[in-house]
């Protein structure tokens, strides 16, 4: 058989090659994201059969304060972590890329929490939190619920939650900074600028598409949040509904319940909630994240 | 003006030192505790270090969780997972960049699309298939999420894109087919990407908590993240033990980053933004 050119068509390789990724997405995603379409417009239990109930599941879930609750609590976890997080990280990448010794030994400690299981960082957070007998209160002499303060539980996931993600953000931004062409600073020093005015005037602006795409990513893994809450609220916590995130309802409602029907609504509204804001993020990136460098 | 800079530079290392304190302190308090005895972490005021260092605790946490057969599941599900997502990943990045083929585009534009979707959407009917089987509490299912990727496609086809065109063309002029090509030739060129895959997917699968819990929900079969976290109702109580199963559960991913340390960032920053 004659070979074929390089360069030409070959629909042989092409398909033998993609195959396994193809087949494997059709039956992994397109088929369970169609499947979790269908589900939400019936009464589908954890077994046996199901009805087709129309948009019955999506008018329970928006008359439910359960729901409602749960869709603000995200939104709240969201506002607490991501701005405040996000400027931390900034804050440690800048630092980091300072003239400073052990830049290596800072970097890799800032990023350890990213490489331990939630479940291990919620267990010792939630001993330093204990109310009676944590090392927080009895330092500070406080006397704070942290957990079961219903007022208080979502402040406390989001300081651990925050604490976790700071050092994958600074890696991420730092990468950013480091490829700004030091020209420009030596230019800055050379016309007097100071410091603060480097950083506003060429970091920021430079940074600015890193800075989007961490913003987008923390606010997307944010709006998807239920390790941290499945840890450290839990079942049984009399404040689990002011903590409860739309994807622990979800969770709970899916595979505790097993009120699959209901939950496919849920999930579904939470991926058309993160999709509307990205969909405003990415309208409002063009303000100002810079792209003509 | 050299003062101000000192100054500044003292600023610095302050702040990154006491930042410092706080990332890891946690994990001394998590060591610390694990060593007392019940009654002396609920004592107040607080010891720093235990009076004795004793090891009850590790040895009861050892009879709550079978750890042998956790760390075993944990190993075997991120060792799959990776060789399953190089592979799948790598022929079908390659493809997409150096192979012409019909509805190229129309295939990409699905991965594409599935990579932006969360996955929380699919874990239903995904229990559903594995429960079908009759596969639940099994490796298989722990790996099943993911055996493919759309994320690593998209990552690995932005690594063959680097690679010019005439580096395969050459290989296959001399006498290389289009498999040979990829595999001799081009693919031992993609190693940083692979290696930032492989990354990622291994601390994906570690840390992720729901799939595990609903999947393997004997203890037997489960993994250390899910494990761990059915000692939380149960023993709520028993600090000491709580922080020696963390420890235990923690150590051999923080052994792997000591030592990989740079090749951990390298990754994460490589393949960040997912």
């Amino acid at each position: 058989m004659k070979k074929k050119a390089w360069g030409n068509q070959d629909n042989a390789w092409g398909y033998m090659m993609i195959a396994p990724t193809i087949i494997g997405l059709l039956i992994l995603n397109v088929y369970p994201f169609i499947q979790t379409i269908f589900m939400s417009f019936t009464s589908a239990k954890a077994f046996g059969g199901y009805k087709f109930v129309g948009l019955k599941n999506y008018a329970s879930m928006f008359s439910s304060p359960e729901f409602l609750r749960a869709t603000w609590n995200t939104i709240l976890f969201c506002i607490l972590t991501v701005p405040v997080g996000v400027m931390l990280a900034l804050v440690v990448a800048i630092l980091l890329n300072a003239k400073i010794k052990g830049k290596v030994a800072f970097r890799a400690i800032f990023f350890l929490p990213m490489v331990v299981a939630p479940a291990a960082v919620a267990m010792v957070w939630k001993w330093m939190f204990n109310a009676e007998y944590g090392i927080i209160n009895t330092v500070f002499h406080l006397k704070v619920d942290w957990i079961t303060n219903p007022n208080i539980v979502i402040f406390t996931v989001a300081i651990v939650s925050i604490w976790s993600a700071i050092g994958y953000d600074a890696v991420l931004l730092l990468s950013g900074i480091q490829n700004i062409s030091k020209s420009y600073y030596e230019a800055a020093s050379l016309d007097g600028c100071t410091k603060l005015q480097q950083f506003w005037y060429i970091t920021l602006p430079m940074v600015s598409p890193t800075l989007f795409v961490v913003l987008i990513m923390r606010l997307m893994t944010s709006l998807k949040v239920y390790d941290m809450i499945y840890m450290m609220v839990g079942e049984g916590n009399p404040a689990l509904s002011k903590a409860q995130s739309l994807i622990y309802l979800f969770y709970r409602e899916s595979f505790i319940s097993g009120n699959k029907g209901y939950a496919s609504a849920i999930v579904i509204w939470t991926v058309l909630l993160i999709g509307i804001i990205s969909a405003v993020q990415f309208m409002g990136q063009k303000k100002w994240v810079n792209y003509d460098v | 003006m050299r003062k101000k800079k000192n100054l500044s530079m003292a600023l610095a290392y302050i702040a990154l030192i006491l930042g410092s304190i706080i990332m890891i302190f946690p994990f001394l308090w998590m060591l610390l505790t694990s060593f007392k005895t019940n009654a002396e972490a609920l004592q107040i005021p607080p010891t720093f270090l235990p009076s004795v260092w004793n090891f009850d605790s590790f040895a009861k946490v050892m009879d709550l969780l079978p750890f042998g057969n956790l760390y075993l599941n944990t190993a075997l599900m991120i060792l799959l997972r990776v060789v399953c997502a190089v592979v799948t990943c790598s022929m079908a990045g390659y493809a997409f960049v150096k192979i012409n083929f019909k509805f190229k585009n129309f295939w990409f534009t699905l991965v594409i699309v599935q990579q932006m979707i969360p996955g929380q959407i699919f874990i239903i009917p995904q229990y559903q298939m594995i429960a079908k089987m009759g596969m639940t509490d099994t490796i298989f299912s722990l790996v099943f999420p993911g055996l493919v990727s759309a994320f690593g496609t998209f990552f690995l086809r932005q690594a063959y894109m680097g690679i010019p065109d005439e580096v395969a063309e050459a290989a296959y002029l001399d006498g290389c087919n289009r498999w040979q090509t990829f595999t001799k030739v081009l693919f031992p060129l993609t190693k940083p990407s692979v290696a930032a895959l492989s990354v990622f997917t291994a601390v994906f699968a570690y840390t992720d908590l729901m799939w595990p819990l609903v999947a393997n929900t004997n203890i037997n079969s489960t993994t250390l993240s899910a494990g761990l976290s059915s000692l939380n109702g149960q023993f709520s109580t028993n600090y000491p033990v709580l922080m020696a199963g963390s420890l235990l559960a923690m150590l051999p991913m923080v052994v792997l980053y000591l030592f990989f340390q740079k090749q951990f960032i390298e990754g994460v920053a490589m393949t960040g933004g997912k």
